[in-house]
């Protein structure tokens, strides 16, 4: 008589051995690390920091580092660290919720097109033909074109706001919508979905039970790379001089601003350059991190 | 795979359309007036002349019809005469005039493309040239120090934006270097330069080295990263050890065979990448100056200039379509398992 072997202790959540193989990736971490300190300082960093962002204090200007000012102070006397955090908040909330919505488009139109085959043709040539639009000159088109109306109907920072994240969601769903459509496709051909269909499962509870937690994986992955993305295109179209309006600082009009003191006071240019680049960077490694992280194949290896 | 070219090359045509309607349509809703710059002291009824003289108060249809003409027709008949000298009858013909400086949109264009394409052109070549040995080492010697480095590098490429970039170069050679040093580089590029000797070209080519390395950090960073991983792929393949075992040198192996092979994704992807760095220039064109195209495009986005944003845009479409058609039929001349029929 031989002992039935004890092959697992107890059962465990698949998530956890995704962390397991995400905290091996060093750089995954570092990144994850960086990016929540950055997401807990801009939204807790304005109460706790106690100078306003908008707090003009004209005989302090043009000041350098100091104990007051860590990252000294504007042409207008302006707390710079006050503005980054309050900049960084604008940057990273049209990040995410460009990058929510084009995800949110993305996996919605990649799956209908993979699932239904009727509507396939259709939907990917509408794909490839956003694909083969000018996305930089026609964001800027579109942005000088209903800024004003948009003002009109919600103040200047909310309808700049809603403006810019509908056109960055709007132009970035392409690569998600073929990634879910192909990964897709190739699910609904697996004996699961064949059992599934074969007890009658409607197509509703099908794509939300069966197809969709199986394309999770590659979704995360264009979720983190897209909100590198959408905060490179805000920071662009601030930095031209086409985004949020000048008293309401993002990272990319900060940068835009200090760039005409750049003889005089050139560290200015670093600390938004710098959170720009330092955010896209640990994001674009999370982003390298969980894809290994999310592969069943090199998990556990 | 000529049926196949020809079959992609017709279908281009109701693309360009498509997308060239979708563009017209998106800037013709701006509420720009042709007729705003003009001094106020033009009478009403004038301003109604221009307006008409212009074109805006027909149907969108029939504007759009009238645009596709001079588009596809007209312009290119005069860069005809233009460049051979016949008389094709279009002397007569409206060109696309720029509300901004009532000149035609095409000769402003023709104007500003040699910087651009001067200036990109370069970078991608020199970005292309600086990835191609990244990638290949970096894949040889996977894990390597070397690697990491790379990766590291290309890292940074896909995140550091064009925009901090080059404010950053500007900031150390121009800022922060005394301008009577060997290493001082001029930050505004300035396209009047013209090079007749060796001093002149040495400014020219100090005026280039800024511009010119931000754009190639950006094409270095894909290109290292794709050719890696097509090397990668290519390194374990039956075929290298066999080669390998029939006592190939390690050089012949690396660069002749597994190279050839990699280079088929590699060179499809430099060829979808041009049209992007058109777009990445115009970011690059605004910090360092150069009057191009792209700063072309933004002066007449703010001007509200309707005509020479239309053109611009797309120009900018039919790259996009003609760099992928490039691709997809590069990609069956190679790949000899890829042939489309």
């Amino acid at each position: 008589m031989t002992d039935i072997p004890q092959i697992a202790a107890q059962p465990r959540n698949q998530w956890w051995d995704v962390w397991d193989q995400f905290k091996t990736h060093k750089g995954a971490l570092i990144g994850a690390i960086f990016f929540v300190v950055i997401l807990l300082g801009v939204i807790f960093g304005p109460w706790l920091w106690g100078i306003d962002a908008t707090f003009i204090d004209i005989r302090s200007r043009n000041q350098g580092p100091s104990f007051a000012h860590p990252m000294g102070t504007d042409q207008l006397g302006r707390d710079s660290f006050a503005r980054m955090m309050a900049g960084g908040r604008v940057s990273l909330a049209v990040g995410l919720t460009a990058m929510a919505l084009a995800i949110g488009l993305g996996t919605l139109i990649g799956v209908i097109a993979g699932y239904f085959k009727r509507l396939d043709g259709l939907l990917m040539r509408t794909t490839d033909l956003f694909l083969a639009l000018p996305l930089l000159p026609l964001l800027l088109v579109i942005i000088m074109l209903f800024r004003d109306k948009l003002n009109a109907a919600f103040g200047p920072e909310g309808g700049i706001f809603i403006l810019m994240v509908s056109a960055i969601g709007a132009t970035s769903w392409m690569q998600t919508a073929r990634i879910v459509r192909g990964d897709v496709l190739a699910i609904k051909e697996r004996e699961f979905v064949l059992a599934a269909r074969s007890i009658g499962t409607p197509n509703r509870r099908m794509i939300t039970r069966h197809i969709l937690p199986n394309v999770l994986s590659p979704i995360m992955v264009s979720a983190t790379l897209g909100i590198a993305n959408a905060i490179i295109t805000e920071s662009a179209l601030s930095f031209l001089g086409l985004g949020f309006p000048p008293d309401f600082p993002t990272w990319g009009r900060l940068l835009f601003d200090s760039v005409d003191y750049l003889q005089q006071y050139p560290e200015r240019v670093m600390w938004p350059g710098l959170a720009i680049s330092l955010t896209v960077l640990s994001v674009n490694y999370m982003g390298d991190g969980l894809r290994d992280a999310l592969d069943p194949k090199i998990r556990g290896r | 795979m000529f049926t196949f070219t020809i079959r992609r090359l017709i279908l281009t045509i109701p693309t360009l359309l498509f997308i060239s309607l979708v563009l017209f349509t998106i800037v013709k809703l701006s509420p720009s007036d042709p007729t705003g710059n003009l001094p106020l002291t033009i009478p009403p009824e004038v301003r109604e002349k221009i307006r008409e003289s212009l074109g805006v108060n027909k149907p969108l249809l029939i504007q759009y019809l009238l645009w596709l003409k001079q588009f596809f027709w007209l312009e290119p008949r005069i860069f005809l005469e233009h460049s051979f000298g016949w008389n094709l009858g279009t002397a007569d013909e409206t060109r696309l005039i720029s509300y901004q400086t009532r000149s035609p949109v095409m000769d402003l264009i023709v104007q500003r493309l040699p910087q651009t394409l001067w200036v990109v052109g370069v970078a991608y070549l020199v970005g292309t040239l600086i990835a191609l040995p990244i990638g290949i080492i970096s894949a040889y010697k996977q894990y390597s120090v070397f690697d990491q480095l790379g990766t590291l590098v290309s890292m940074i490429g896909f995140s550091v934006p064009p925009f901090f970039s080059g404010v950053l170069v500007i900031v150390i050679f121009s800022v922060m270097i005394p301008s009577d040093s060997y290493f001082w580089l001029p930050s505004i590029y300035d396209t009047t330069h013209e090079v007749t000797d060796w001093a002149s070209f040495k400014y020219q080519f100090r005026q280039m080295i800024m511009p010119v390395m931000v754009l190639a950090l950006q094409i270095t960073a894909q290109i290292s990263r794709f050719t890696r991983a097509s090397m990668l792929d290519n390194l374990n393949q039956d075929y290298v050890r066999t080669a390998r075992a029939k006592g190939l040198k390690e050089k012949t192996v690396v660069l002749v065979h597994v190279l050839r092979n990699s280079m088929i994704p590699v060179v499809t992807v430099i060829a979808l990448g041009i049209p992007s760095i058109f777009g990445g220039a115009i970011i690059t064109e605004q910090v360092f100056k150069v009057n191009g195209l792209g700063q072309l495009l933004i002066i007449a986005i703010q001007g509200g200039d309707v005509p020479t944003v239309q053109t611009l845009t797309f120009i900018f479409a039919i790259l996009i379509v003609l760099f992928n058609l490039i691709a997809d039929v590069l990609y069956g001349i190679l790949d000899p398992r890829i042939r489309y029929d």
